[in-house]
């Protein structure tokens, strides 16, 4: 219960896993093809993590089946990884991974274009990351909570598109969630004070539509409810007296998030 | 992986004064009048709380032994606010 700060040492194991996270999800990124199932990509990132002898965070959590978030076009979180479901010329696919590794979790999320997509496709993508650059931007000493949920709104609805409500980014450390919930939208200026060493999985979900979306009856993949295309980007990123420090990148890599 | 909003954790309106309060378990010792009690919290320290407007409104009443989360305000380490009741 209650805000939990991490020592340098916690952010350094956050960022171990962080790294493993980062690795799996650009060699995925990097190989989507259209022909490809989203099984294969499951598998990759199976045998990837047991490479790292890490853990799958998802895998298990709350009875989630697989290592791999899969979500394409409408699916806008959790799509679950299938043999039969194969990417095609112009799909977007949202890739959603974490491990734990000694003891502590880092989260990840990027949105992939399969091949060449529709410019518009192409705005929803940089909006939705630009959103979290901006939300990252806003994790500073004497910023409150809601100051990050303002940034990811604002930037969003200024281009046309929305946020999703249903679903949180989360603090995590020794658990995947922790107790304090992020939303996506908000005014600035409530919630708690933002302090050195703490770490949030924050994750914009953007609809090229309305906000709305409905569940599967896989009780977990969660789809737009008007049909709409959506996109998803996350970082696990700490607060330091330095600034944010994004958990889910090496440390070289600065710049837009994504 | 997103996680889905916990809505009985809400708490008092982020954003007023209220809100830089520390929260801390406490047993209810007795009840004193004007809807006070006199709560131990779990570093054995007495203080003096009372019921949160919330709780108020909605009748949550409150008995000596009740398990209960108090807000303490940092100036006023003596006196705390009554936001919850366990069951």
């Amino acid at each position: 219960m209650g805000i939990i700060l991490r020592s340098q040492a916690e952010l350094e194991k956050i960022h171990r896993a962080g790294l493993i996270v980062w690795d799996v999800l650009t060699a995925l990124r990097d190989m989507i093809r259209p022909g490809m199932t989203t099984m294969d990509l499951e598998r990759f990132a199976e045998r990837r993590t047991a490479e790292h002898s890490a853990r799958p965070a998802f895998k298990g959590y709350r009875g989630y089946p697989c290592v791999l978030c899969t979500s394409i076009n409408q699916e806008v979180i959790h799509g679950i990884p299938s043999a039969t479901r194969k990417l095609r010329e112009g799909d977007i696919i949202s890739l959603d991974f974490g491990v734990e590794a000694e003891g502590y979790y880092a989260d990840a999320a990027v949105t992939v274009p399969v091949g060449a997509i529709r410019p518009e496709l192409e705005k929803l993508l940089r909006v939705t990351r630009e959103s979290l650059d901006h939300a990252i931007e806003k994790m500073r000493q004497g910023n409150r909570l809601s100051d990050v949920s303002a940034a990811v709104q604002t930037w969003v609805e200024q281009h046309g598109f929305s946020v999703v409500r249903e679903f949180v980014g989360h603090a995590i450390g020794t658990k995947m969630h922790e107790d304090l919930q992020l939303p996506n939208y908000g005014s600035p200026g409530h919630g708690p004070r933002l302090l050195e060493g703490l770490v949030l999985a924050i994750e914009p979900m953007v609809n090229a539509g309305r906000p709305e979306v409905k569940m599967l009856d896989d009780k977990w993949t969660a789809v737009t409810a008007d049909s709409s295309y959506s996109a998803h980007f996350e970082h696990t990123v700490a607060v330091t007296a330095n600034g944010p420090r994004v958990l889910t990148r090496p440390r070289e890599i600065t710049g837009p998030s994504w | 992986m997103a996680k889905k909003p916990d809505r009985e954790k809400k708490r008092a309106d982020p954003g007023n004064p209220k809100e830089d309060a520390i929260e801390v378990m406490a047993t209810v010792i007795e009840p004193l009048p004007n809807a006070m009690f006199r709560v131990e919290l779990e570093n054995k320290h007495q203080v003096l709380a009372h019921i949160s407007g919330k709780m108020r409104k909605n009748f949550i009443r409150i008995l000596a032994g009740d398990k209960v989360a108090v807000e303490l305000s940092p100036y006023d380490l003596t006196r705390g606010r009554i936001v919850y009741r366990y069951k």
